[in-house]
């Protein structure tokens, strides 16, 4: 059986870095990205620098995987970032910052996945959105926001893209102790926590659960949907 | 740079044919009827066969295009009647790019 190629974004560190390394175990051939050079690599995978809303960057690199590998079987969207402020003192280049990476980033990758994945009439995309969104967050209205974008960029996209044999569905962690949440203070995740039915944080390996289902080929009457962690 | 414009877009229709178990008749050549009234493609397949052009002419030609903007859906006679009239339509994007088109034959 041939392996199955998967295109995780945001590589370099954090949820995206387990990821790389998960698939990498269960045998897909693994490609990454992120803005800088990972310090680790491992066999079996290969990394582009790139900037997730760089257009001419992504197009480059969906280029270089359609000559390497001619296929593309999954796309996970986990490349993001945060900020945590009050909007009123927000500047706008944050806003752009998180727009970018958030929803553009997913726009490009889920374009230019799908073109490639309809040619063989298959494909799985699994978006990133987060818990902060529907908990209505305070101090992360731009964050929230754009990931609410990518909830409902899914549920749009994923009608577009039945036909041609993708799902694509949404992941949305609760609080996962990575840098992405180092700077929020700890009552604050506190209070998140508690309002999730399962009052913990997550952990990679609840996200890995989510997608590993989401990837699944029996999972090809499930698109448009959104799976939150934690009971919320 | 037409006949290879031409040529990309025929092959791109000849691809489709045999992906999607199709029969566009390409013996029409350029007057291949695509989308409209007597269009052989229903939406899905016209978004279909747009995104095989797009990245053939990527790939072969080095030049990245968006061929269904705005600027193409909105216009009083879609570029994407038939054949002939898409690969105009190319010509006259590239042009309007890099110069490099001739001036379409019709
Ligand atoms: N951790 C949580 O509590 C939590 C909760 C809910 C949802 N999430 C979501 O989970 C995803 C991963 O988060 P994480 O916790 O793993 O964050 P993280 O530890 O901060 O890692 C983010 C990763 O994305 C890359 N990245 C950021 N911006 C990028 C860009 N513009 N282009 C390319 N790569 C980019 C980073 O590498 P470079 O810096 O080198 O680019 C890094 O590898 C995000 O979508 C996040 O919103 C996380």
């Amino acid at each position: 059986m041939r392996e199955p190629v998967t295109l995780i974004t945001g590589t370099r560190k954090g949820i995206g870095k387990y990821l790389a390394e998960h698939y990498i175990d269960k045998g897909h051939l693994v490609i990454g990205c992120s803005r800088t050079e990972p310090d680790w690599r491992v066999e079996g995978y290969e990394h582009f620098q790139a900037d997730v809303a760089d257009e001419s960057a992504v197009k480059a690199m969906f280029s270089s995987i359609k000559k390497k590998y001619g296929r593309l079987d999954h796309l996970i969207n986990n490349a993001g970032i945060a900020s945590m402020n009050h909007f009123l003192l927000t500047p706008l280049s944050t806003v752009q910052n998180v727009l970018n990476t958030n929803v553009i980033g997913t726009f490009l990758f889920c374009r230019e996945a799908a073109k490639l994945m309809q040619k063989s009439g298959y494909g799985r995309i699994v978006n990133f959105s987060t818990v902060a969104a529907p908990l209505k967050l305070e101090g992360e209205a731009i964050y929230a926001a754009s990931k609410a974008a990518v909830i409902t960029f899914t549920e749009v996209i994923a009608r577009e893209l039945a036909p041609f044999g993708i799902t694509v569905n949404t992941i949305g962690p609760t609080p996962i102790e990575t840098d992405l949440i180092r700077s929020v203070p700890e009552q604050k995740l506190q209070e998140l926590i508690k309002r999730q039915a399962i009052p913990r944080y997550g952990n990679v390996e609840d996200v890995a659960n989510v997608i590993d289902f989401f990837l699944k080929q029996e999972s090809s009457f499930i698109t448009g949907q959104t799976l939150f962690l934690g009971g919320v | 740079m037409r006949e290879k414009v031409s040529a990309i877009v025929l092959n791109a229709i000849n691809d489709f044919n045999e992906t999607y178990g199709k029969q566009i008749p390409l013996e029409l050549a350029e007057d291949i009827p695509l989308f409209g009234k007597q269009g052989v493609l229903d939406s899905l397949g016209l978004v279909s066969l747009v995104v095989s052009i797009e990245q053939t002419l990527e790939d072969e030609l080095g030049v990245s295009l968006i061929l269904a903007d705005e600027k193409a859906v909105s216009q009083r006679t879609s570029p994407f009647r038939t054949a002939g009239t898409v690969i105009d339509y190319i010509c006259k994007l590239m042009q309007e790019e890099t110069q490099v088109c001739e001036s379409p034959s019709h």
